[in-house]
Protein backbone atom coordinates (compact mmCIF):
# COMPACT_ATOMS: atom_id res chain seq x y z
CA UNK A 1 0.00 0.00 0.00
CA UNK A 2 2.33 2.38 0.98
CA UNK A 3 4.64 1.61 -2.28
CA UNK A 4 1.24 2.19 -4.08
CA UNK A 5 0.98 5.51 -2.50
CA UNK A 6 4.02 6.52 -3.86
CA UNK A 7 3.39 4.98 -7.12
CA UNK A 8 0.23 7.20 -7.53
CA UNK A 9 2.10 10.66 -8.08
CA UNK A 10 4.20 9.14 -10.53
CA UNK A 11 1.60 8.32 -13.21
CA UNK A 12 -0.07 11.96 -13.12
CA UNK A 13 -4.00 10.66 -11.99
CA UNK A 14 -5.59 13.48 -13.13
CA UNK A 15 -3.60 13.84 -16.78
CA UNK A 16 -3.96 10.52 -17.22
CA UNK A 17 -7.01 10.10 -16.32
CA UNK A 18 -8.22 12.65 -18.55
CA UNK A 19 -6.45 11.03 -21.57
CA UNK A 20 -7.71 8.26 -20.56
CA UNK A 21 -11.16 9.55 -20.83
CA UNK A 22 -10.19 10.48 -24.91
CA UNK A 23 -9.71 7.58 -25.71
CA UNK A 24 -12.48 6.18 -24.14
CA UNK A 25 -14.39 8.78 -26.17
CA UNK A 26 -12.73 8.27 -29.42
CA UNK A 27 -13.62 4.35 -28.95
CA UNK A 28 -17.49 5.22 -28.48
CA UNK A 29 -17.55 8.03 -30.60
CA UNK A 30 -18.20 5.51 -33.80
CA UNK A 31 -21.45 4.64 -32.15
CA UNK A 32 -20.86 0.68 -32.90
CA UNK A 33 -22.47 -1.97 -30.47
CA UNK A 34 -20.24 -1.38 -28.02
CA UNK A 35 -18.69 -4.61 -26.56
CA UNK A 36 -17.70 -4.00 -22.84
CA UNK A 37 -14.67 -6.48 -22.78
CA UNK A 38 -13.28 -4.12 -25.78
CA UNK A 39 -13.92 -1.05 -24.23
CA UNK A 40 -11.73 -2.93 -20.83
CA UNK A 41 -9.62 -3.85 -22.62
CA UNK A 42 -9.01 -0.19 -24.75
CA UNK A 43 -9.32 1.69 -21.18
CA UNK A 44 -6.71 -1.00 -19.11
CA UNK A 45 -4.28 -1.01 -22.52
CA UNK A 46 -4.14 3.08 -22.37
CA UNK A 47 -4.49 3.21 -19.04
CA UNK A 48 -1.42 0.86 -18.55
CA UNK A 49 0.38 2.60 -22.12
CA UNK A 50 -0.21 6.69 -20.63
CA UNK A 51 0.89 5.30 -17.22
CA UNK A 52 4.07 4.07 -18.22
CA UNK A 53 5.14 6.87 -20.30
CA UNK A 54 4.37 9.85 -17.49
CA UNK A 55 6.31 7.33 -15.51
CA UNK A 56 9.39 7.23 -18.01
CA UNK A 57 8.94 10.93 -18.25
CA UNK A 58 9.20 11.35 -14.83
CA UNK A 59 12.54 9.65 -14.45
CA UNK A 60 14.27 10.64 -17.14
CA UNK A 61 13.28 14.69 -15.97
CA UNK A 62 13.93 14.00 -11.93
CA UNK A 63 16.45 16.81 -12.12
CA UNK A 64 14.31 19.35 -13.65
CA UNK A 65 11.50 18.31 -11.27
CA UNK A 66 13.96 18.51 -8.64
CA UNK A 67 14.69 22.08 -8.93
CA UNK A 68 11.35 23.39 -9.57
CA UNK A 69 9.48 24.76 -6.77
CA UNK A 70 5.60 23.05 -7.93
CA UNK A 71 7.32 19.36 -8.65
CA UNK A 72 10.12 18.91 -6.38
CA UNK A 73 8.51 16.81 -3.88
CA UNK A 74 7.49 14.56 -6.33
CA UNK A 75 8.28 10.90 -4.76
CA UNK A 76 11.43 10.57 -7.57
CA UNK A 77 12.70 14.18 -7.29
CA UNK A 78 12.66 14.01 -3.51
CA UNK A 79 14.41 10.30 -3.24
CA UNK A 80 11.59 8.34 -2.29
CA UNK A 81 11.43 6.37 -5.02
CA UNK A 82 14.66 4.95 -6.50
CA UNK A 83 15.59 6.13 -10.43
CA UNK A 84 16.29 2.52 -11.12
CA UNK A 85 12.71 1.57 -9.35
CA UNK A 86 10.75 4.03 -11.61
CA UNK A 87 12.65 3.20 -14.80
CA UNK A 88 11.21 -0.26 -14.45
CA UNK A 89 7.63 0.02 -13.50
CA UNK A 90 7.91 2.55 -16.65
CA UNK A 91 9.20 0.16 -18.62
CA UNK A 92 7.06 -2.59 -17.46
CA UNK A 93 3.55 -0.51 -17.69
CA UNK A 94 4.79 1.02 -20.95
CA UNK A 95 5.67 -2.76 -22.45
CA UNK A 96 2.58 -3.94 -20.81
CA UNK A 97 0.10 -1.57 -22.56
CA UNK A 98 1.40 -1.79 -25.80
CA UNK A 99 1.42 -5.54 -25.77
CA UNK A 100 -2.16 -5.56 -25.13
CA UNK A 101 -2.89 -3.14 -27.09
CA UNK A 102 -1.41 -5.34 -30.34
CA UNK A 103 -3.06 -8.57 -28.90
CA UNK A 104 -5.96 -6.52 -29.35
CA UNK A 105 -5.43 -5.29 -32.65
CA UNK A 106 -2.19 -4.62 -34.75
CA UNK A 107 -3.41 -0.67 -35.79
CA UNK A 108 -4.46 -0.86 -32.76
CA UNK A 109 -1.46 -1.26 -30.58
CA UNK A 110 0.86 0.75 -33.37
CA UNK A 111 -1.07 4.19 -32.54
CA UNK A 112 -0.76 2.98 -28.70
CA UNK A 113 3.16 2.56 -29.02
CA UNK A 114 2.98 5.51 -31.39
CA UNK A 115 1.58 7.86 -28.77
CA UNK A 116 4.43 6.12 -26.51
CA UNK A 117 7.25 6.57 -28.61
CA UNK A 118 6.52 10.21 -29.29
CA UNK A 119 6.01 11.08 -25.93
CA UNK A 120 8.55 9.46 -24.24
CA UNK A 121 11.87 9.49 -27.31
CA UNK A 122 10.69 12.80 -29.38
CA UNK A 123 9.57 14.60 -26.31
CA UNK A 124 11.02 13.75 -23.78
CA UNK A 125 14.43 12.57 -24.56
CA UNK A 126 15.06 14.24 -27.42
CA UNK A 127 13.12 17.71 -27.89
CA UNK A 128 12.27 18.94 -24.64
CA UNK A 129 15.38 20.38 -23.15
CA UNK A 130 16.30 21.90 -26.45
CA UNK A 131 13.30 23.93 -28.14
CA UNK A 132 9.99 24.84 -27.23
CA UNK A 133 8.40 23.30 -29.78
CA UNK A 134 8.70 20.38 -28.09
CA UNK A 135 5.24 20.53 -27.24
CA UNK A 136 3.25 20.17 -30.68
CA UNK A 137 5.04 16.37 -30.29
CA UNK A 138 3.39 16.10 -26.75
CA UNK A 139 0.42 17.33 -28.91
CA UNK A 140 0.74 14.78 -31.20
CA UNK A 141 1.04 11.83 -28.44
CA UNK A 142 -1.66 13.73 -26.61
CA UNK A 143 -3.75 13.12 -29.30
CA UNK A 144 -2.99 9.12 -29.92
CA UNK A 145 -5.02 8.04 -27.09
CA UNK A 146 -8.71 9.64 -28.89
CA UNK A 147 -7.23 8.04 -32.52
CA UNK A 148 -6.45 4.68 -30.80
CA UNK A 149 -10.01 4.32 -29.61
CA UNK A 150 -11.39 5.15 -32.79
CA UNK A 151 -9.01 2.42 -34.60
CA UNK A 152 -10.03 0.27 -32.38
CA UNK A 153 -13.79 0.87 -32.76
CA UNK A 154 -13.30 1.30 -36.87
CA UNK A 155 -10.28 -0.98 -37.34
CA UNK A 156 -8.97 1.91 -39.92
CA UNK A 157 -7.58 5.66 -39.64
CA UNK A 158 -10.21 8.13 -40.65
CA UNK A 159 -10.81 11.67 -41.24
CA UNK A 160 -12.98 11.97 -37.94
CA UNK A 161 -9.87 10.09 -36.25
CA UNK A 162 -7.96 12.52 -37.35
CA UNK A 163 -10.04 15.31 -36.87
CA UNK A 164 -10.51 14.13 -32.91
CA UNK A 165 -6.69 13.90 -32.71
CA UNK A 166 -5.83 17.72 -34.14
CA UNK A 167 -8.70 19.07 -31.52
CA UNK A 168 -6.45 17.42 -28.70
CA UNK A 169 -3.38 18.96 -30.23
CA UNK A 170 -5.00 22.21 -30.44
CA UNK A 171 -6.40 22.09 -27.16
CA UNK A 172 -2.83 21.20 -25.59
CA UNK A 173 -1.27 24.79 -26.02
CA UNK A 174 -4.61 25.99 -24.19
CA UNK A 175 -3.59 23.98 -21.03
CA UNK A 176 0.52 23.54 -21.23
CA UNK A 177 0.94 27.39 -22.62
CA UNK A 178 -0.97 28.73 -20.04
CA UNK A 179 0.92 26.62 -17.32
CA UNK A 180 4.25 27.69 -18.80
CA UNK A 181 3.19 31.27 -18.12
CA UNK A 182 1.99 30.43 -14.54
CA UNK A 183 5.10 29.07 -13.53
CA UNK A 184 7.80 30.63 -15.85
CA UNK A 185 10.01 30.89 -12.82
CA UNK A 186 10.42 27.30 -12.06
CA UNK A 187 10.89 26.62 -15.76
CA UNK A 188 13.53 29.50 -16.13
CA UNK A 189 15.00 28.21 -12.77
CA UNK A 190 14.83 24.30 -14.67
CA UNK A 191 16.35 25.78 -17.97
CA UNK A 192 13.77 24.48 -19.91
CA UNK A 193 13.11 26.19 -23.52
CA UNK A 194 9.28 27.47 -23.13
CA UNK A 195 7.11 29.80 -25.57
CA UNK A 196 7.01 32.61 -23.17
CA UNK A 197 10.53 32.25 -22.42
CA UNK A 198 11.31 32.24 -26.09
CA UNK A 199 8.68 34.27 -27.78
CA UNK A 200 7.65 36.23 -24.89
CA UNK A 201 4.05 36.37 -23.08
CA UNK A 202 2.24 38.59 -25.70
CA UNK A 203 2.94 35.96 -28.77
CA UNK A 204 2.41 32.83 -26.47
CA UNK A 205 -1.10 34.07 -26.04
CA UNK A 206 -1.47 34.50 -29.40
CA UNK A 207 -0.52 31.24 -29.89
CA UNK A 208 -3.01 30.21 -27.07
CA UNK A 209 -5.87 31.98 -28.59
CA UNK A 210 -5.03 30.67 -32.13
CA UNK A 211 -4.75 27.05 -31.54
CA UNK A 212 -8.25 27.35 -29.53
CA UNK A 213 -9.90 28.41 -31.99
CA UNK A 214 -8.40 25.47 -34.20
CA UNK A 215 -9.41 23.11 -31.27
CA UNK A 216 -12.84 23.91 -31.06
CA UNK A 217 -13.50 23.92 -35.16
CA UNK A 218 -11.66 20.60 -35.18
CA UNK A 219 -13.99 19.45 -32.31
CA UNK A 220 -17.38 20.96 -34.01
CA UNK A 221 -16.73 19.03 -37.39
CA UNK A 222 -15.45 16.12 -35.82
CA UNK A 223 -19.07 16.30 -34.06
CA UNK A 224 -20.90 17.00 -37.51
CA UNK A 225 -19.58 14.49 -39.20
CA UNK A 226 -19.44 11.96 -36.22
CA UNK A 227 -23.73 12.88 -36.36
CA UNK A 228 -23.56 14.21 -32.45
CA UNK A 229 -27.22 14.75 -32.19
CA UNK A 230 -27.85 18.69 -32.66
CA UNK A 231 -28.67 19.56 -29.10
CA UNK A 232 -25.33 17.90 -28.01
CA UNK A 233 -23.71 19.72 -31.09
CA UNK A 234 -25.39 23.27 -29.79
CA UNK A 235 -23.77 22.51 -26.05
CA UNK A 236 -20.46 21.96 -27.13
CA UNK A 237 -20.49 25.24 -29.39
CA UNK A 238 -21.65 27.13 -26.00
CA UNK A 239 -18.55 25.15 -23.98
CA UNK A 240 -16.30 25.97 -27.36
CA UNK A 241 -17.51 29.43 -26.71
CA UNK A 242 -16.42 29.64 -23.25
CA UNK A 243 -12.67 28.65 -24.79
CA UNK A 244 -12.62 31.13 -27.39
CA UNK A 245 -13.72 33.77 -24.93
CA UNK A 246 -11.27 33.13 -22.10
CA UNK A 247 -8.51 32.60 -25.04
CA UNK A 248 -9.05 35.93 -26.28
CA UNK A 249 -9.29 37.41 -22.66
CA UNK A 250 -5.96 36.27 -22.33
CA UNK A 251 -4.83 38.26 -25.40
CA UNK A 252 -6.42 41.40 -24.31
CA UNK A 253 -7.20 41.82 -20.85
CA UNK A 254 -4.12 39.95 -19.62
CA UNK A 255 -3.93 38.57 -16.14
CA UNK A 256 -2.81 35.47 -13.37
CA UNK A 257 -6.67 35.69 -12.87
CA UNK A 258 -7.83 34.93 -16.29
CA UNK A 259 -4.71 32.88 -17.19
CA UNK A 260 -5.15 30.45 -14.64
CA UNK A 261 -9.33 30.47 -15.28
CA UNK A 262 -8.39 29.02 -19.13
CA UNK A 263 -6.02 26.76 -17.61
CA UNK A 264 -8.77 25.13 -15.73
CA UNK A 265 -11.52 25.70 -17.90
CA UNK A 266 -9.74 24.23 -20.99
CA UNK A 267 -9.52 20.79 -18.67
CA UNK A 268 -13.01 21.03 -17.92
CA UNK A 269 -14.41 21.60 -21.62
CA UNK A 270 -12.09 18.69 -22.85
CA UNK A 271 -13.86 16.13 -20.42
CA UNK A 272 -17.03 17.63 -21.26
CA UNK A 273 -16.17 17.48 -24.94
CA UNK A 274 -15.41 14.00 -24.70
CA UNK A 275 -18.22 12.82 -22.71
CA UNK A 276 -21.01 14.68 -26.00
CA UNK A 277 -18.80 13.13 -28.78
CA UNK A 278 -19.32 9.36 -26.65
CA UNK A 279 -23.23 9.91 -26.14
CA UNK B 1 -14.04 34.27 -1.01
CA UNK B 2 -13.51 30.72 -1.77
CA UNK B 3 -17.22 29.04 -2.09
CA UNK B 4 -18.05 26.67 0.47
CA UNK B 5 -18.71 22.96 -1.04
CA UNK B 6 -22.05 23.63 -0.58
CA UNK B 7 -21.85 26.90 -2.60
CA UNK B 8 -19.38 24.69 -5.38
CA UNK B 9 -22.12 21.50 -5.47
CA UNK B 10 -25.46 24.62 -6.01
CA UNK B 11 -23.26 25.68 -9.12
CA UNK B 12 -22.24 22.58 -10.64
CA UNK B 13 -26.14 21.55 -10.18
CA UNK B 14 -27.01 24.81 -11.91
CA UNK B 15 -24.32 24.12 -14.59
CA UNK B 16 -25.83 20.97 -15.04
CA UNK B 17 -29.16 22.35 -15.46
CA UNK B 18 -28.52 25.08 -17.68
CA UNK B 19 -26.21 21.92 -19.50
CA UNK B 20 -29.58 20.08 -19.84
CA UNK B 21 -31.66 22.99 -20.89
CA UNK B 22 -29.28 23.82 -24.09
CA UNK B 23 -28.82 19.99 -25.04
CA UNK B 24 -32.47 18.90 -24.47
CA UNK B 25 -35.04 21.71 -22.47
CA UNK B 26 -35.10 23.90 -26.36
CA UNK B 27 -35.26 21.09 -29.01
CA UNK B 28 -37.99 21.14 -31.23
CA UNK B 29 -38.16 25.34 -30.91
CA UNK B 30 -37.83 27.83 -33.87
CA UNK B 31 -34.40 28.69 -35.51
CA UNK B 32 -34.48 32.20 -33.20
CA UNK B 33 -35.93 31.06 -29.76
CA UNK B 34 -33.37 28.12 -29.63
CA UNK B 35 -30.55 30.37 -30.53
CA UNK B 36 -31.95 32.98 -27.87
CA UNK B 37 -32.28 29.93 -24.93
CA UNK B 38 -28.92 28.35 -26.15
CA UNK B 39 -27.21 31.94 -25.25
CA UNK B 40 -28.90 32.68 -22.63
CA UNK B 41 -28.68 29.17 -20.43
CA UNK B 42 -24.98 29.23 -22.44
CA UNK B 43 -23.52 32.35 -20.52
CA UNK B 44 -25.57 31.03 -17.22
CA UNK B 45 -23.42 27.71 -17.70
CA UNK B 46 -20.26 29.18 -18.18
CA UNK B 47 -20.41 31.41 -15.46
CA UNK B 48 -21.60 28.95 -13.08
CA UNK B 49 -18.31 27.02 -14.26
CA UNK B 50 -16.05 30.27 -13.94
CA UNK B 51 -17.46 30.97 -10.13
CA UNK B 52 -16.80 27.33 -9.29
CA UNK B 53 -12.91 27.65 -10.56
CA UNK B 54 -12.26 31.41 -9.83
CA UNK B 55 -14.62 31.84 -6.60
CA UNK B 56 -16.91 34.29 -6.25
CA UNK B 57 -14.85 37.73 -6.22
CA UNK B 58 -15.46 37.78 -10.41
CA UNK B 59 -18.93 38.84 -9.35
CA UNK B 60 -17.02 42.02 -8.74
CA UNK B 61 -15.40 42.04 -11.78
CA UNK B 62 -16.58 44.87 -14.15
CA UNK B 63 -17.59 42.56 -16.82
CA UNK B 64 -20.14 41.10 -14.63
CA UNK B 65 -22.34 43.57 -15.73
CA UNK B 66 -22.36 42.92 -19.06
CA UNK B 67 -22.45 39.64 -19.37
CA UNK B 68 -25.09 39.39 -16.34
CA UNK B 69 -27.06 41.47 -18.94
CA UNK B 70 -26.90 38.47 -21.87
CA UNK B 71 -28.74 36.32 -19.51
CA UNK B 72 -31.98 37.99 -18.77
CA UNK B 73 -32.35 40.08 -22.64
CA UNK B 74 -31.77 36.83 -24.61
CA UNK B 75 -34.22 34.84 -22.37
CA UNK B 76 -36.51 37.44 -22.88
CA UNK B 77 -36.25 37.71 -26.36
CA UNK B 78 -37.02 33.66 -26.33
CA UNK B 79 -40.24 34.50 -24.69
CA UNK B 80 -41.34 37.10 -26.73
CA UNK B 81 -40.59 35.57 -30.13
CA UNK B 82 -42.39 32.69 -28.88
CA UNK B 83 -45.41 33.95 -27.50
CA UNK B 84 -45.76 37.40 -28.56
CA UNK B 85 -45.46 37.46 -32.78
CA UNK B 86 -46.40 40.85 -33.26
CA UNK B 87 -43.63 42.14 -31.20
CA UNK B 88 -40.84 40.03 -32.25
CA UNK B 89 -39.32 42.64 -34.28
CA UNK B 90 -39.40 45.90 -32.38
CA UNK B 91 -38.19 43.43 -29.14
CA UNK B 92 -35.36 42.21 -31.19
CA UNK B 93 -34.23 45.69 -32.15
CA UNK B 94 -34.59 46.66 -28.04
CA UNK B 95 -32.06 43.70 -27.40
CA UNK B 96 -29.78 44.81 -30.32
CA UNK B 97 -29.98 48.33 -28.57
CA UNK B 98 -30.07 47.83 -25.60
CA UNK B 99 -26.98 44.92 -25.69
CA UNK B 100 -24.57 47.60 -27.57
CA UNK B 101 -26.11 50.55 -25.21
CA UNK B 102 -24.30 48.15 -22.00
CA UNK B 103 -21.20 47.58 -23.46
CA UNK B 104 -20.65 50.98 -25.05
CA UNK B 105 -21.59 52.49 -21.87
CA UNK B 106 -19.54 50.27 -19.77
CA UNK B 107 -16.57 50.61 -22.20
CA UNK B 108 -16.23 54.66 -21.74
CA UNK B 109 -15.43 56.58 -19.00
CA UNK B 110 -18.60 58.13 -18.64
CA UNK B 111 -19.25 60.39 -15.56
CA UNK B 112 -22.81 60.75 -13.80
CA UNK B 113 -25.88 58.30 -13.84
CA UNK B 114 -26.28 58.27 -17.73
CA UNK B 115 -24.73 54.30 -17.13
CA UNK B 116 -27.07 53.24 -14.32
CA UNK B 117 -30.44 54.64 -15.69
CA UNK B 118 -30.12 52.78 -18.95
CA UNK B 119 -28.93 49.22 -17.03
CA UNK B 120 -32.18 49.74 -15.30
CA UNK B 121 -34.18 50.23 -18.13
CA UNK B 122 -32.87 47.20 -20.10
CA UNK B 123 -32.76 45.19 -17.10
CA UNK B 124 -35.92 46.08 -16.04
CA UNK B 125 -37.71 45.40 -19.75
CA UNK B 126 -35.96 42.42 -19.96
CA UNK B 127 -36.84 41.00 -16.40
CA UNK B 128 -40.44 42.16 -16.98
CA UNK B 129 -40.97 40.26 -19.50
CA UNK B 130 -39.39 37.56 -18.18
CA UNK B 131 -41.59 37.54 -15.17
CA UNK B 132 -45.09 38.65 -16.38
CA UNK B 133 -45.04 37.27 -19.77
CA UNK B 134 -44.89 33.78 -18.49
CA UNK B 135 -47.28 34.49 -15.35
CA UNK B 136 -49.66 35.97 -17.56
CA UNK B 137 -50.13 33.29 -19.92
CA UNK B 138 -50.21 30.84 -17.50
CA UNK B 139 -53.10 32.81 -15.58
CA UNK B 140 -54.88 33.13 -18.45
CA UNK B 141 -54.79 29.30 -19.86
CA UNK B 142 -52.76 29.93 -22.51
CA UNK B 143 -50.05 28.17 -21.46
CA UNK B 144 -50.00 25.43 -18.75
CA UNK B 145 -49.80 26.27 -15.19
CA UNK B 146 -46.13 24.85 -14.45
CA UNK B 147 -44.99 27.30 -17.45
CA UNK B 148 -45.76 30.12 -14.27
CA UNK B 149 -41.97 29.20 -13.01
CA UNK B 150 -40.44 30.64 -15.89
CA UNK B 151 -41.70 33.71 -14.33
CA UNK B 152 -40.61 32.68 -10.99
CA UNK B 153 -36.99 32.20 -12.66
CA UNK B 154 -37.16 36.00 -13.58
CA UNK B 155 -38.23 37.13 -10.15
CA UNK B 156 -35.11 35.34 -8.78
CA UNK B 157 -33.24 36.84 -11.63
CA UNK B 158 -34.28 40.23 -10.56
CA UNK B 159 -33.20 39.26 -6.84
CA UNK B 160 -29.77 38.45 -7.68
CA UNK B 161 -29.67 41.48 -10.06
CA UNK B 162 -30.20 43.42 -6.83
CA UNK B 163 -28.15 41.82 -5.26
CA UNK B 164 -25.27 42.25 -7.32
CA UNK B 165 -26.12 46.02 -7.95
CA UNK B 166 -25.47 46.15 -3.90
CA UNK B 167 -22.55 44.27 -4.35
CA UNK B 168 -20.97 46.77 -6.65
CA UNK B 169 -22.39 49.74 -4.74
CA UNK B 170 -19.34 49.34 -2.27
CA UNK B 171 -21.82 50.09 0.80
CA UNK B 172 -24.55 47.01 0.08
CA UNK B 173 -27.51 47.14 2.55
CA UNK B 174 -27.31 43.31 2.81
CA UNK B 175 -23.36 42.21 3.63
CA UNK B 176 -20.87 41.19 1.28
CA UNK B 177 -20.42 38.04 2.65
CA UNK B 178 -23.99 37.25 3.02
CA UNK B 179 -24.98 38.36 -0.87
CA UNK B 180 -22.08 35.85 -2.04
CA UNK B 181 -23.33 32.97 0.40
CA UNK B 182 -26.64 33.67 -1.20
CA UNK B 183 -26.05 33.70 -4.44
CA UNK B 184 -24.87 30.10 -5.63
CA UNK B 185 -28.31 29.19 -3.85
CA UNK B 186 -30.09 31.74 -6.01
CA UNK B 187 -28.58 30.34 -8.88
CA UNK B 188 -29.34 26.82 -8.92
CA UNK B 189 -33.13 28.12 -7.91
CA UNK B 190 -33.25 30.33 -10.45
CA UNK B 191 -32.03 27.68 -13.33
CA UNK B 192 -34.00 25.04 -11.40
CA UNK B 193 -37.45 27.45 -12.34
CA UNK B 194 -36.26 27.89 -15.63
CA UNK B 195 -35.60 24.50 -16.76
CA UNK B 196 -39.05 23.13 -15.08
CA UNK B 197 -41.10 26.07 -16.08
CA UNK B 198 -40.05 25.44 -19.72
CA UNK B 199 -40.43 21.87 -19.17
CA UNK B 200 -43.67 21.70 -17.69
CA UNK B 201 -45.03 24.49 -19.84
Amino acid sequence: MTKLRLYLPLIKTLQTGLLLATGLAGYLSAHTAPSGWILLGVAGSLFLAISGSTVLNMWYDRDIDAVMNRTHHRPLADGRVSPNEALRLGLILSALGVGWGVAMSPLYGLVVFAGLFFDVVVYTLWLKRRTCWSIVWGGISGGMPILAGRVMAISQIDLVGVLLSMAVLFWIPTHILTFSMRYFADYQAARIPTFPSTYGFETTRAVIALSAIVAAASMGVAGVMIGVQAGFLRLMAVLSAGLLVLSFATVFRPSERVNYSLFKYASLYMLASMVLLAL
Amino acid sequence: MKPSPLSRLFLLLAALLAAWQVAIGIEGLERIPVLAYTVGFGVLLVACLLLIILGLEILESPVVVVVSTVIPLSLSLGLVWEHLAAWRTPYLLFVAAGFLTIVITRSLPLKGRLPTILLAVVHGVAGMVIFLLPSVLAAQGAARPGFALVGLGGALIGLGGLLLSFLKAGRPIVPRETILRILPALLLLMTAAFVAGFALG
